[in-house]
């Protein structure tokens, strides 16, 4: 059969078009990790990792407070959000066509589109103002508001994927829905939904907006759960709006660091993924 | 010997059902509280300003004149030119990797083009400073002189500004609206586009047709881009130019909601200056809810009923656990 030449040119031309525009894409992605690469690699030393900021004006030093920092407001965000965002998750995934459950769905899908900048002042709200001081927990939490949403639909979705014979089988053995869900269906989806918490962690840790005044920011170390604390990400904001050199180049060696460790999470879900998604579909 | 339930296990099935119900209700419990928290913490200047508040373009918080205009059209502004820029190449990308592509490139692809969406926000923010307002800068200033007669580029050549903002933001909600437009068109049922080939139809009349079933939900995914675009705020405020003056011009340092709360919250010093940024977090959450609900609502139209259990994904890239 003829097709008019017109018709067939005009459809290699589109065809064309849109793998243009997956390039058009890739130059974007591939200018920020070549500037983020060279950059970061140039700057990052080992004083990095171990030295404390130094005093304006004074080059050198390093972040290590806000490394530590960053990993104690992401192991605050986990205490918050794991256990909620799982529980619900179980639910959703339990008894899945109440209409309760599809409201809890969509609220959820919601509330992962709020700015995380309002979750922000929501978390300032609840435990910066009563007592009059930024503190690590006010950032904790709001790292943690934003888990709960990926967390209990990643668990839901996983949850779903499991056999629904093996829950049928523990409820045939006399098992409670507690024991069946808790002892059956979690255990079996684990490694799946152990992968939804990376890819949760990975999305708060590099997140800004919702320290800023929250955890605030500290120069020096600190463990204390009502005192600021220093974070990764606001200390690169902080030196990237600084006139500084030294400190834009240790902006620099931060965003290498966020990206690195967001770029390893992601390849790390990614393979687990597609591990399970082979499981699961013999 | 299995036994009938007893009572006793009944109550424990009753206990668990509750229970976990409990945790999801926290969930709805936790979007309640953010608008009630909002709300109550910026009383004060809903109840001094009144809507006055939306209409006026002063914003001298050492006078106490606080007019969130500025903020509310340079936000409008920079997320419409996110969405006019990013729309054509998040629409081309999910064309591409759901219909065209070759299989072996389509999963590397999938994963380079959600990368985009993995990048934080921060340094987007850096990378634009240090790289793209450069390079913007440098375009302003070879902008044909016919062409800055206009208001759309008229100005002084700063770098920053709106043009800067918009091209980040491009960047940034590409891999949402696309990833979301491949799930569509995934879900689109097959025999659409077969009965396209069937009618004598070429390869983009055929996309078309799939397209055209799918509309609603690629309407939903354009829309949940534009509610991010609305909401980021720390790659904007780096390269806006942060200055509340309303223009048209993409060339002009303007300011957005996100970015004035970002900025200020710390300085506030008094408590309706305080409360005043907080309003504008309220219409700013008010704003996303809506966007969200209603992009939700149109992309579920389109994928609920789709039966792509076999092909769907275990785990949501983080696109989609981020949309």
């Amino acid at each position: 059969m003829n097709i008019p030449g017109r018709r067939r040119i005009l459809s290699k031309i589109v065809v064309g078009l849109c793998g243009l525009a997956v390039l058009i894409a890739l130059v974007p992605l591939a200018l920020v990790f070549f500037y983020v690469v060279k950059q970061g690699f140039a700057s990052l030393n080992w004083a990095f990792f171990t030295r404390m900021p130094k005093p304006v004006g004074e080059a050198g030093g390093g972040m290590a407070n806000a490394i530590l920092g960053t990993f104690f407001l992401i192991v605050i965000a986990s205490i918050v959000a794991i256990p909620v965002g799982v529980i619900a998750g179980v639910y959703l995934s339990e008894y899945g066509k109440a209409r309760f459950a599809t409201l809890v769905r969509f609220t959820a899908d919601v509330l992962n589109g709020v700015p995380s900048i309002v979750i922000g002042i929501f978390a300032y709200g609840l435990a910066v103002l009563p007592v009059h001081r930024f503190s690590a927990l006010a950032g904790g939490l709001a790292l943690g508001f934003m888990m709960i949403p990926i967390i209990t639909r990643t668990t839901e979705e996983l949850l779903n994927l499991v056999p629904s014979t093996l829950r049928e089988g523990a409820l045939a053995l006399g098992a409670t829905r507690a024991r069946a869900a808790f002892g059956v269906m979690v255990p079996a989806a684990l490694p799946g939904i152990l992968t939804g918490i990376l890819l949760a962690l990975a999305r708060i840790a590099g997140e800004t907006a919702p320290l800023l005044f929250t955890s605030f920011n500290n120069r020096y170390f600190s463990t204390r759960l009502d005192q600021p604390i220093a974070s990764l990400t606001v200390q690169v904001f902080t030196y990237a709006i600084s006139p500084y050199d030294d400190w834009h180049r240790q902006a620099w060696a931060g965003a290498l660091v966020l990206v690195a460790f967001v770029f390893t999470f992601s390849v790390f879900a990614r393979v687990v993924t597609r591990r399970l998604e082979r499981m699961h579909r013999i | 010997m299995p036994k009938p339930p007893s009572s006793r296990k009944r109550a424990d099935d009753r206990f668990f059902r509750l229970g976990t119900g409990f945790f999801a209700l926290l969930v709805v419990i936790l979007v309640a509280g953010i608008a009630w928290e909002l709300y109550r913490n910026s009383r004060l200047s809903i109840e001094k300003f009144g809507f006055n508040f939306w209409r006026t373009t002063v914003w001298d918080p050492v006078a106490g004149t606080f007019g969130a205009l500025p903020f509310i059209w340079g936000t409008l502004y920079s997320a419409f030119a996110a969405i006019v820029l990013s729309t054509p190449i998040a629409l081309g990308i999910a064309i591409f990797l759901s219909e065209l592509s070759p299989r072996f490139l389509r999963t590397p692809l999938t994963f380079l083009t959600e990368l985009l969406a993995a990048i934080p926000s921060i340094v987007y923010g850096l990378w634009g400073i240090f790289v793209l307002v450069p390079l913007v800068r440098q375009l302003e200033v070879h902008t044909p002189d016919w062409m800055k007669r206009l208001p759309l580029f008229s100005g002084p050549p700063l770098g920053v500004g709106m043009l800067a903002a918009s091209l980040i933001l491009a960047v940034m909600v590409i891999p949402f609206t696309s990833s979301v437009a491949r799930e569509v068109l995934k879900a689109v049922p097959a025999t659409q586009r077969e009965a396209a080939y069937a009618l004598g139809a070429t390869r983009w009349e055929a996309i078309q047709a799939a397209i055209r079933y799918g509309r609603t939900g690629i309407m939903g995914a354009i829309m949940l881009g534009f509610g991010r675009a609305i909401g980021e705020t720390m790659a904007v405020t780096m390269v806006i130019g942060n200055n509340p003056r309303i223009s048209v011009s993409l060339f002009a340092a303007q300011h957005t909601m996100a970015a004035v709360i970002a900025n200020e919250f710390t300085e506030a010093d008094t408590d309706i200056y305080l409360n005043a940024l907080i309003e504008i977090g309220l219409v700013l959450f008010l704003i996303t809810l809506v966007i969200n609900a209603l992009s939700r609502l149109l992309i579920w139209s389109v994928t609920r009923e789709a039966k792509v259990k076999e092909t769907k994904r275990v785990l949501p890239a983080a696109t989609e656990s981020a949309a």
